[in-house]
């Protein structure tokens, strides 16, 4: 039992933890600048599995990742474009389009993946690029610095998500579009433009996401791959309420918990391996749970605006 | 106005179709790929047919795929698709989806219904009655309900499992061996006691890490359970359902050995890759089509072993495995065939 | 008269957007080479074209209209409730334990033990985040996602241990599965076809949570919840506990769902590892079905036999023309999207109405997109 606490696992723990929030940052970042402006977007999902596809596919066939990187971006980015017609031009109601975006992204991917490729390949996703001199630092470098471009990407993302949000007018925007619309627009800023920009983006950033599992992390593509992983996505935009570094916290604990509870089966610590699966799961909450009750969420609770008239 | 907006969210709806279907390629190309010559055989004379309801896909390289590709080489032995017309239902997650497609194909007439998924079983009996003279199979398990029109098949999934945990115990230098499993219920369950088995007979002071991901989708976590392996010291790791495509890449990537199951997935880490235990179920479906073709349509159950030739040790030729390992795997397929060595699977 | 028109009119309309999306999937199946009109043949055929069609119809839109009514009360709430997988989860699972428990009751006795398990269920497993989002702010949908990942665990963990069938704990290939239930504990069958009692279940249900909703005192206090909760709290409703029943009701009806899909169609509890495997994604395609519906209960089952009926079909006309599954997959997508996105008309009509006739019946739900909560509770930090 000692051995649970040695560096080996303690550095393993880390270093998995940090690959496995990588896509849930970029989806979920994403997902935040959209609920900022005011719309739900339930497809991430489906967004990352078309994304993820795009990029495999260009990948696969064109032997250069970036180019794959920038076709997961434009199909993610038009996913958002029909979400956001759907939902700004016509209203639709948010929750439910986002699962029709989610079944869409998810038959479409399979679909596309039967008809052009047909088997499971593999590509030879973006290597693992150190970073000079911060990589050579003792355990933190090999943790943080040892890891492959689309990581670091995703971890850039949060500060930037940050800053934009909350330090230029851009942000001031989106954050008076999703708390008042009414009072936005009575002061000149569009709506519309402002939600279409932020769904956009955030169909982008799911699409980076998919990517970031099918050429850099896992490099293949199999149907349903995600396997839910845009849902938890929207959840961490829930537990970070809606602030780009508790999408962080949220994102670092749920992996965390996750490499955690492989380490524990590793270890043969005597669980039953369905009960460690839950860990993370039921972790998230009760971290919720015990730092809601110390600082009080907003009090402008559940304020619908009709966006109709 | 409104006229305006429908034909806009047409048009968009057109678009995201066909951006999706664009990525790179034009969809023509796609076309040529469908074979399409049902009509040219229809005037022929009537052939066997065989329907099957799968869980996943037919091209998850692991249990659907394995099933699917017996069904092909059996319908090339028999001539192509003129003496055998199969269809097939994959992605049949959904139990009760599966009970309607099950029903459905034996109204309709097919001489052989296969519900390749142990979860269909409860349906199976349901149905069964109603169709005499429909033949019905289903796998994996050995129960037949005692009707004489369903076929049971089973995989000893723990032999093949035991060979590879022979090679893989011989091969490992580091003394610790990764498992990735979906749930420890069934085949996986099956395939991983094997293995242990196996890798612990060679050697006694193996250390054989096994973890349960919870899941027969998630890549994510199949892959980094992989790399939590290899963190731990493992220098060689295997693992068992459709789930497990990421983490083949993970061993490649950190110079580690793989051992696949249920199919081949060679392809997928042609350097790293040793062996793999491969259904070939054509075995019992060979058997199944010569006694549906004397009239008898069921209660009969198979298991493919590796005496039978249902479950073959498949050797990636690009692997050069040393010859004592490879005497060691011959000696244990030779045992297990024999008698002489018996797998504990309790 | 008019009125009349004008409702008939807006309960085609979802037809309409469905026709037009299926016209964007005909686009779908030429490209792969299938004749549209064979396949949506096919789908015609196997939703609505014989008896046994129909009857398969009507039980897949049963679990469909149970976590529909559900959601109907949770969103009438202001509560988002995506949990219905989960849910359906736990009440299958208790359901089955009372079968498997008490196999010397008589039948009928078992049947509404069974019911009330899974009742229960479904109601702890919506209670909990009831009690989380009204006494400690969590959020519905991050705990209902979340809890939906730990029914599946705890699903797996009890039919591969505790309660697994004894036949199977025997065998080398231990199928994580419960033992089947006796003969005499299944539903009753309605016509010499799966149909099954739970669908009339499912209908009285409905007729209830409508009484529940537009007739008593709880049902006024939830919707006005729903509709403006600060008003509600300075009216003497207490919001935080009219939340909680709201969201635990509507889990109860999904697992309640769960419980008649073990004791009218599965016999038994069975895992593939996931959720959809034995929810059939019910939990999902319910919250379709009520929002078709206009989160009115009545509405909703019209809703969730169409949207049975779309399932149904889809799945033969896969069967007939041989695509993959990934397909119907991608078209029940589009069809959700675009019958989301035509309610426009039906608003658009439904102002005009009021302006011009200022009759509107009380029981027309409000601005669906207003009955969300946006995220408007954020704080800007």
């Amino acid at each position: 039992m000692t051995e649970v606490f040695s560096a080996t696992v303690i550095i393993g723990i880390l270093t998995s933890g940090i690959r496995l929030a990588t896509p849930y940052l970029y989806a979920a970042i994403g997902e935040t600048f959209g609920q900022r402006s005011g719309v739900l977007n339930l497809g991430v999902d489906g967004q990352m599995l078309l994304g993820a596809f795009a990029a495999f596919y260009v990948a696969f066939t064109t032997e250069n990742l970036w180019l794959g990187l920038l076709a997961a971006m434009i199909v993610g980015a038009l996913m958002g474009l029909g979400m956001a017609y759907v939902t700004v031009n016509l209203h639709a109601e948010q929750g439910i389009s986002g699962i029709g975006f989610y079944l869409f992204g998810l038959g479409m991917s399979e679909l596309l993946f039967k008809m052009l490729l047909g088997t499971v390949e593999t590509v030879k996703g973006f290597p693992i690029t150190p970073v000079p001199l911060l990589s050579k630092i003792p355990v933190i470098g090999e943790i943080f610095f040892q890891q492959n471009i689309l990581v670091y990407g995703a971890f850039l993302l949060v500060p930037i998500a940050w800053f934009i949000l909350n330090k230029t007018t851009l942000g001031l925007k989106i954050r008076s579009v999703g708390e008042n619309p009414e009072a936005a627009d009575s002061l000149g800023v569009s709506v519309a433009r402002v939600r279409y920009f932020t769904i956009i983006l955030g169909g982008t950033l799911s699409g980076l996401a998919g990517a970031s599992m099918s050429i850099a992390l896992l490099n293949v593509f199999q149907q349903n791959m995600t396997s839910g992983l845009g849902f938890i996505a929207v959840a961490l935009v829930y537990f970070g309420a809606w602030r780009a570094w508790g999408v962080l916290a949220g994102a670092l604990l749920f992996s965390m918990v996750n490499s955690m509870q492989l380490w524990m089966q590793v270890l043969n610590i005597p669980i039953p391996s369905d009960i460690a699966v839950m860990l993370p799961y039921i972790l998230t909450i009760i971290v919720l749970v015990a730092t809601v009750s110390r600082v009080r969420a907003p009090s402008a609770l559940t304020k619908p605006f009709d966006r109709g008239h | 106005m409104n006229k305006k907006n429908l034909l806009v969210v047409l048009v968009l709806a057109l678009a995201l179709v066909l951006s999706a279907c664009g990525g790179a390629a034009a969809p023509e190309e796609v076309m040529e790929e469908k074979p399409m010559e049902e009509e040219a055989m229809d005037e022929m004379a009537e052939p066997f047919k065989v329907a099957i309801i799968m869980p996943s896909s037919i091209t998850d390289l692991a249990f659907s795929q394995s099933m699917f590709d017996a069904l092909l080489a059996v319908q090339e032995e028999m001539g192509g698709e003129k003496a055998m017309e199969i269809v097939y239902s994959e992605g049949m997650f959904v139990v009760d989806d599966a009970a309607a497609a099950i029903r459905d194909y034996a109204s309709e007439g097919f001489n052989l219904v296969i519900a390749h998924g142990s979860q269909y079983g409860s349906s199976l009996q349901e149905i069964a009655p109603d169709f005499p003279e429909t033949s019905f199979a289903w796998g994996t398990t050995l129960n037949t309900f005692d009707m004489d029109n369903i076929f049971a098949y089973e995989a000893d999934a723990h032999e093949g499992g035991y060979v590879n945990g022979v090679i893989a115990a011989s091969l490992s230098e580091t003394g610790v061996i990764g498992v990735v499993g979906p749930i420890e219920a069934g085949d996986a369950a099956l395939y991983v006691k094997g293995f242990v088995a196996g890798a612990e007979a060679t050697n006694p002071d193996i250390t054989v890490n096994v973890n349960w991901i919870g899941s027969f989708s998630d890549v994510a976590l199949a892959s980094e359970a992989a790399n939590t392996h290899v963190a731990a010291g493992a220098d060689v790791l295997t693992g068992t359902a459709q789930m497990v495509v990421g983490a083949v890449g993970v061993a490649e990537e950190n110079g580690a050995l793989w051992f696949g199951t249920q199919a081949s997935q060679t392809s997928l880490a042609p350097d790293v890759v040793v062996a793999n235990q491969v259904y070939d179920w054509s075995v019992a479906l060979d058997e199944m089509l010569a006694l549906i073709a004397e009239g008898t349509y069921g209660g009969e159950a198979y298991t493919i072993t590796l005496e039978n030739g249902g479950l073959l040790m498949d050797y990636n030729g690009g692997y050069e495995l040393p010859e004592d390992v490879k005497a060691a795997a011959d000696a244990a397929v030779a045992g297990i065939i024999d008698g002489s060595i018996v797998v504990p699977v309790e | 008269m008019r009125s009349r028109l004008n409702s008939l009119f807006d309960s085609l309309l979802p037809v309409l957007a469905t026709f037009a999306a299926l016209a964007v999937g005909a686009v779908m199946l030429i490209i792969l080479r299938v004749n549209p009109a064979e396949a949506y043949g096919a789908l015609w055929e196997g939703a609505f074209g014989s008896t046994n069609a129909m009857a398969e119809t009507l039980v897949k839109a049963t679990p469909l209209l149970l976590v529909g009514l559900g959601i109907c009360i949770a969103f009438r709430a202001s509560v988002i409730n995506i949990g219905g997988e989960g849910q359906m989860i736990i009440g299958g699972i208790l359901a089955t334990q009372v079968g498997l428990t008490f196999t010397e009751a008589p039948g009928w006795l078992v049947i509404i033990l069974a019911i009330f398990a899974g009742f229960i269920g479904g109601a702890i497993w919506g209670g909990i985040p009831g009690l989380l989002k009204a006494y400690f702010r969590v959020n519905e949908i991050l705990s209902t996602v979340m809890m939906n990942a730990i029914a599946v665990q705890l699903m797996n963990f009890l039919l591969r241990g505790p309660m697994i069938d004894p036949a199977q704990a025997e065998k080398a290939s231990k199928i994580p599965q419960t033992a089947r239930l006796l003969d005499a504990f299944r539903l009753p069958r309605l016509a010499p076809t799966r149909l099954h009692v739970g669908f009339l279940i499912a209908i009285v249900l409905a007729i209830v949570v409508y009484i529940l909703l537009w007739r008593t005192t709880l049902g006024y206090r939830i919707r006005a919840v729903g509709q403006n909760p600060h008003a509600s709290r300075y009216g003497g409703i207490r919001v935080r506990r009219r939340i909680v029943t709201a969201l635990l009701l509507s889990g109860a009806l999904a697992g309640l769902a769960g419980a008649i899909q073990v004791y009218g169609v599965n016999y038994r509890m069975i895992t593939d590892g996931s959720a959809s495997g034995f929810t059939g994604s019910a939990g999902f395609n319910g919250i379709v079905a009520a929002l078709f519906g206009q989160l009115h209960p009545i509405g909703t089952i019209p809703a969730a036999i169409f949207f049975g009926a779309l399932l149904v079909g889809a799945n033969k006309m896969q069967r007939v023309v041989q695509i993959p599954s990934a397909l119907i997959i991608a078209l029940n997508g589009l069809i959700v999207v675009f019958v989301v996105s035509s309610a426009i008309w039906r608003k658009r009509r439904q102002r005009r109405r009021v302006s011009v006739e200022n009759d509107e019946e009380n029981t027309l739900p409000p601005d669906l997109g207003a009955n969300v909560p946006s995220p408007e509770e954020a704080q800007i930090s």
